[in-house]
């Protein structure tokens, strides 16, 4: 199971990379193996305000559905049109072209609870 | 994000302690396999990934592990008589080397469990539970052999069951067996070799394909594996896991224990009133309410759902009728072959009826707080080509 250093995670198994007031958010390694084949992801469109730790949208596999939780607070940019006809980018590329929207960070938005990939690996160490 | 992966409810009603691995298990870790509890057995879920498993089954062949399907042995003089009066079926009547799918059901007309009951010879009888129920079905079949000269053992431990299920199952078992496979009908069972291991080789599955249900001994189990690998690698064989299982029976229609059957229901209400048998000799357990129950307008009926959008409609999701709810989800999923979400639902007869000629949307699925519009549609939603 892979978990890039350079990413940060939330323990719902979303990760972040922050790039200044840009953020791209994704779902884990370990998310994507718990909840198998992938085959319907909905995002909130572009111009949507998302809240750290509020649903935003969910993951749909052949066994069952998960809410997708904004790791931070800002505006959807940008959504993953990809995955609208091959929703299995999650599953083969969680990190990269599996990629779920990107979010204009809000200028007071705070990033500093999410967890380090030092942190989330011990989070999911007993799960696995 | 993750939300617990139950894979039917009775995944959640395993026996306490360390799930019991099958003879299996070590090859299941060596193939990579996502392991998970499924009624107290540990079990694999998914091998490559549950589609390309469920598309192989249907396009070419699967391999399974289904050695936590509990076996159950009646034996006797009685073995016959005691089944017509355990089961609603009419086990004395089949003929030895045949096998057929029934049910036992409490004094109630409850469902207690599904069954495949083999006839291996006059006084000798293989019964196949769900793994869940395997101890409620031996109790309930000793329980009720009482006053017959019929002996009741559980033998799940001394059974491993290898399915191999698909179009090419036939083509790819063939050379490693001297039965002749051409003269297995459906629902047949018969005891041979299959790469020099002794099993009972039977057609029967679960997947709505042709197809093969090995029973052999734990110590043959790796083995008996090892040479249908072996066999079915160049023909599109993939071991599958529980959760292609799954999506299969669905497609094909077939219940499932804990979804569909429960003590709440009758085999009327699941549709599968046929395997009550009325015209059979002497009293059987449940007959009086069944009588009742075959008489009466069915209480609600077990329907075919496919789902408008691309979210799925689950286990548990309530059905409505212009925004009232009429019955409840029992299994649902994306179907692989179909590319779209398919469910079974119990409805309300009579909205039932109306949602046949529904083509306005007003028969929904409350997905997760929103109601999605889908229609109804004959079971099963997969047909095999013969």
């Amino acid at each position: 199971m892979t978990i890039p250093d350079e990413l940060r995670y939330t323990a719902e198994h979303e990760w972040v990379a922050i790039n200044g007031s840009s953020a791209s958010v994704g779902i884990t390694d370990f998310a994507q193996r718990a909840l198998g084949d992938v085959v319907y992801v909905s995002v909130p469109a572009p111009g949507t305000r998302v809240a750290a730790g509020e649903p935003c949208g969910e993951v749909e596999s052949t066994k069952s559905v998960s809410d997708i939780y904004s790791p931070v607070d800002g505006e959807v940019t940008e959504v993953n049109a990809d995955l609208e006809d091959d929703p299995a980018l999650v599953n083969s590329d969680p990190y990269g072209a599996g990629w779920l929207m990107k979010v204009r960070l809000d200028p007071d938005a705070d990033p500093s609870g999410l967890l380090t990939a030092d942190e989330y690996a011990e989070l999911t160490k007993n799960s696995d | 994000m993750i939300t617990p992966d139950a894979t039917t409810p009775a995944a959640t009603e395993s026996a306490p302690g360390q799930p019991r691995p099958t003879p299996l298990r070590a090859v299941h870790e060596s193939l990579g396999a996502t392991m998970t509890e499924f009624a107290g057995w540990l079990m694999p879920l998914r091998y490559r990934g549950e589609i390309s498993e469920h598309l192989a089954v249907r396009s070419a062949a699967g391999l399974f592990d289904l050695s936590h399907m509990g076996e159950i042995a009646v034996t006797g003089p009685d073995a016959a008589a005691a089944l017509d009066y355990a089961l609603v079926g009419h086990l004395s009547a089949l003929a030895p080397g045949r096998a057929r799918y029934t049910m036992i059901c409490a004094p109630d007309g409850g469902v207690l469990d599904d069954l495949i009951v083999y006839r291996l010879s006059d006084a000798e009888y293989l019964v196949v539970a769900n793994a869940a129920n395997t101890a409620v079905v031996a109790a309930a079949l000793h329980e009720r052999a009482a006053g017959h000269d019929a002996q009741v053992t559980d033998q799940t431990a001394e059974y491993a069951l290898i399915a191999i299920q698909g179009p090419h199952a036939a083509r790819i078992l063939a050379p490693l067996t001297d039965i002749d496979l051409d003269g297995v009908k459906y629902y047949a069972g018969h005891r041979g070799a299959v790469a020099g291991h002794p099993v009972l080789l039977a057609r029967t599955g679960y997947t709505g394909e042709d197809g093969f249900e090995l029973f052999t001994s734990p110590a043959d189990a790796e083995g008996l594996w090892a040479a249908l690998t072996r066999a079915g690698a160049g023909d599109g064989l993939v071991p599958a896991g529980l959760a292609a299982r799954d999506t299969l029976r669905l497609e094909a229609g077939m219940p499932l224990y804990g979804n569909e059957l429960s003590p709440e229901v009758t085999p009327f209400d699941a549709g599968l009133g046929r395997v009550v048998v009325f015209s059979k000799p002497g009293d059987f357990v449940g007959r009086a309410a069944l009588a009742e129950r075959s008489q009466a307008p069915p209480r609600r009926v077990l329907a075919g759902l496919i789902g408008a959008s691309r979210r799925v409609p689950r286990h548990g999701y309530l059905v409505t009728w212009d925004g009232a709810s009429c019955g409840a989800v029992t299994s649902g999923a994306p179907s692989p072959t179909l590319a779209v979400p398919i469910a079974m639902a119990y409805l309300d007869p009579a909205a039932a009826r109306l949602a046949r000629d529904d083509d306005a949307g007003r028969l929904a699925v409350d997905i997760r707080g929103k109601l999605e519009p889908a229609r109804i549609t004959d079971l099963p939603f997969y047909h095999r080509q013969r």
